[in-house]
């Protein structure tokens, strides 16, 4: 079943055109890694389908659900700017997940709180930076959503900690629903992916699988994105 | 412990490979049962679907079969699991024979040098 599907996508700032004319469809089951250099589009379309921003042209299906409360509540979204109030304790912002969200696991959420050993008493502007990253994290990976969009979740995070985070999200996914990854460390995820969407101003420029992209090319995703994208 | 594999091949191609060598090594015996899918995605760290596609080309092939209801079990075949030792060591045979021709070794010679370096001889290795 199609879980998100992007028609004739546009969106235009002013006289700039961001993104032109995206259309795509993602089914249930894959992590999806979504790439491209700085200023391509990537966050404008994951700002598209979550509804923060409306498109000048084209549309958003999510389930078959345009855009709005309904395709909110299948989506799980990591932001790449924190939006959480700095001055709650990690405990009390699980609760105010739980509340808000009916398929969030505060159960998920202690256990990988303390699998990464942070400490839930404490108040969340008093962790470091990749500490409060991963609490962003747990919190999305922590909701029983069809889509979780995660923008740039691996950027401030030691590489150890990575490679739990990426367990924790390969573990963590219900088999039906899709992860939307977007990322530049593409080396540390490609693995993890099953296929992947190159933007290139503002144009979709590859939707395929990675597997699939390696044995045409019989070289990493990192080595073709460089090609790809070389300055 | 993620598995070793590298980003330049196709993953499901060397999740094969891998599972190839685990029962040829006897790591797995046969009519072991392997683990689930999801069970190994996370061992090694890949995308559940790359496994799934790599297990069903291995069943494919026939060295795993699939029992509808409890999962996947090796292959109780061992002539099976010995001719695909043998294919597997024809292909390392091969391999390295390009690599001596290549370096000038001739036909002849290569079995008195592996025999020198079986023995234990391998002083001698270096005056060929």
């Amino acid at each position: 079943m199609t879980l998100l599907e992007c028609k004739n996508l546009t969106k235009k700032y002013g006289k700039h055109t961001a993104l032109n004319d995206i259309s795509l469809q993602i089914d249930g089951g894959h992590i999806i890694g979504l790439l491209g250099p700085n200023g391509s589009g990537k966050t404008t379309l994951i700002k598209l389908i979550t509804g923060l921003l409306c498109p000048t042209a084209g549309s958003v299906y999510v389930k078959e659900e345009p855009i709005g409360p309904a395709s909110k509540n299948l989506i799980s979204y990591l932001p790449d700017h924190s939006y959480l109030n700095g001055n709650l304790k990690v405990r009390e912002i699980i609760d105010f997940f739980a509340d808000f969200y009916e398929d969030f696991d505060s159960l998920r959420a202690y256990d990988m709180m303390a699998k990464l050993q942070i400490n839930p008493c404490q108040k969340l502007k008093t962790l470091s930076k990749g500490a409060q990253e991963k609490v962003q994290l747990i919190l999305v990976m922590s909701r029983h959503a069809s889509l979780y969009i995660l923008d740039e979740p691996l950027a401030g995070v030691d590489p150890a900690a990575r490679d739990y985070i990426l367990d924790t999200i390969l573990s963590n996914y219900d088999e039906d629903s899709s992860i939307l990854i977007s990322t530049h460390l593409i080396s540390d995820i490609e693995n993890i992916l099953d296929g992947v969407i190159f933007i290139k101003d503002g144009l979709l420029h590859t939707h395929a699988l990675v597997d699939e992209l390696r044995e045409q090319d019989r070289k990493s995703i990192d080595t073709i994105f460089r090609e790809v994208f070389k300055c | 412990m993620p598995w070793n594999l590298d980003s330049d091949r196709p993953i499901f191609i060397q999740i094969i490979e891998k599972i190839q060598m685990d029962i040829i090594s006897g790591q797995y015996a046969p009519g072991d049962k392997l683990p689930s899918v999801r069970e190994l995605a996370q061992e090694a760290s890949v995308n559940p679907n790359t496994m799934q596609k790599a297990l069903s080309e291995l069943e494919r092939t026939g060295l795993v079969y699939s029992q509808r209801t409890s999962g996947r079990y090796i292959t109780e075949d061992t002539a099976m699991i010995a001719e695909l030792k043998s294919t597997l060591a024809k292909d390392i045979v091969t391999q390295f024979l390009d690599k001596m021709f290549r370096l000038g070794i001739p036909e002849e010679e290569v079995i008195p040098f592996i025999s020198k370096i079986i023995e234990g001889d391998d002083h001698d290795t270096v005056r060929m």
